[in-house]
């Protein structure tokens, strides 16, 4: 990384050009056209006409399709690649990616057990007023170590 | 650069920067890239708030009872052309034709505004029914999901009309074009929310 490269000099003709963007082509985004039109007549027809009977399948189908559609609208719309910006782009974009993942994934998790937890049906009795923290049903039960 | 300034202080002689590394003529366009990345993370919890409170009815309309998938249908099919048109706009820079250009984005203009028109209608709608914000903890995390999305485009509609009159004032200058391509990557970023507020506020949220 840190060595000066020899043939550094060829590579920087490509970057001329002050605005040197990948601009995308009639082609592409025809292409991306087509194909977000598809994943988002899928989802529609599936979930209007009720054709599977599984509501979790109907719902994991159509997750799926976004991502897809997510992927053909990168691709083809915003025209990410390893090279534009020099890759600070891609970079940026895994970064986040990654963090949206973490905070989507983890808070979806967290809450969704949070609110199993907190049903009126978990609480204990108005009869122990002394735990005003009522443990989870699910808390392991490591979590009481005995005190010696 | 400034590591540069204390080496050549010391010893004049070794270089410690990268020579393949590409000359950042203008930061603009990745630093709207970086703006766009971090307002995926508003867009996120918008949707995590929405993924925990979607079913938090409190007695009230549930999903099914309260979306208009037909009207959902038209907003993502305006939405999607409206892109596509955008990218056309994009495609008359290497051309250079200034009234197709304008032409494209006029299209697109409307589309969106077109967007946002049948968004607040729906809203409106929902509200006279008695399905506003206040509600219940579903509807307050539709509308500010929904609603904020439906901001950013109402507020790209506005840069639009403005950069419009700029480009029929000034022609396509590259000062005009780089504002062209970070509303460009705006524009297509707003499509790929609503892919996931399409597919997962109202699609799913029909089915739970």
């Amino acid at each position: 990384m840190s060595q000066p490269h020899p043939s550094g000099a060829s590579s920087s003709d490509h970057h001329d050009d002050a605005l040197h963007v990948h601009e995308g082509s009639l082609r592409s985004y025809l292409t991306g056209f087509v194909l977000a039109a598809i994943l988002t007549i899928i989802p529609f027809w599936l979930v209007m006409n009720q054709v599977i009977d599984s509501r979790a399948a109907t719902i994991a189908i159509v997750l799926i399709l976004a991502v897809a559609q997510i992927v053909v609208h990168i691709v083809y719309f915003l025209h990410l690649d390893t090279r534009s910006e020099g890759g600070w782009n891609m970079l940026a974009f895994i970064f986040s990616t990654v963090l949206v993942v973490i905070v989507l994934g983890a808070s979806i998790w967290v809450l969704y057990h949070e609110n199993m937890n907190m049903m009126p049906g978990m609480m204990p009795t108005t009869s122990q007023p002394q735990h005003s923290m009522p443990m989870p049903m699910s808390m392991p039960m490591t979590m009481t170590t005995p005190s010696s | 650069m400034s590591t540069d300034a204390i080496a050549s202080s010391r010893r004049p002689a070794p270089t410690f920067y990268c020579r393949e590394e590409p000359p950042v003529h203008n930061g603009t366009l990745l630093g709207f890239w970086i703006y766009l990345m971090s307002d995926c993370f508003i867009f996120a919890s918008l949707f995590v708030a929405n993924a925990v409170l979607g079913t938090q009815y409190a007695g009230g309309p549930t999903g099914s009872q309260v979306f208009d998938l037909v009207g959902l249908a038209w907003n993502t099919a305006l939405l999607l052309v409206s892109s596509v048109t955008f990218g056309f706009a994009m495609l008359q820079i290497q051309q250079g034709n200034k009234r197709a250009m304008l032409g494209w984005l006029a299209i697109s203009g409307l589309l969106a505004a077109g967007f946002v028109g049948l968004e607040i209608h729906e809203f409106v709608d929902m509200i006279a029914q008695g399905a506003g914000p206040g509600r219940s903890a579903f509807l307050s995390s539709f509308f500010a999901l929904v609603g904020t999305h439906g901001l950013h485009v109402t507020f790209g509609v506005i840069w639009l009309v403005v950069l419009m009159v700029q480009l029929n004032r000034y022609g396509a200058t590259p000062d005009n074009i780089r504002r062209l391509r970070c509303l460009s990557m705006f524009w297509h970023f707003l499509d790929l929310v609503w892919v996931g507020v399409f597919s997962y506020v109202y699609l799913v949220g029909v089915l739970r």
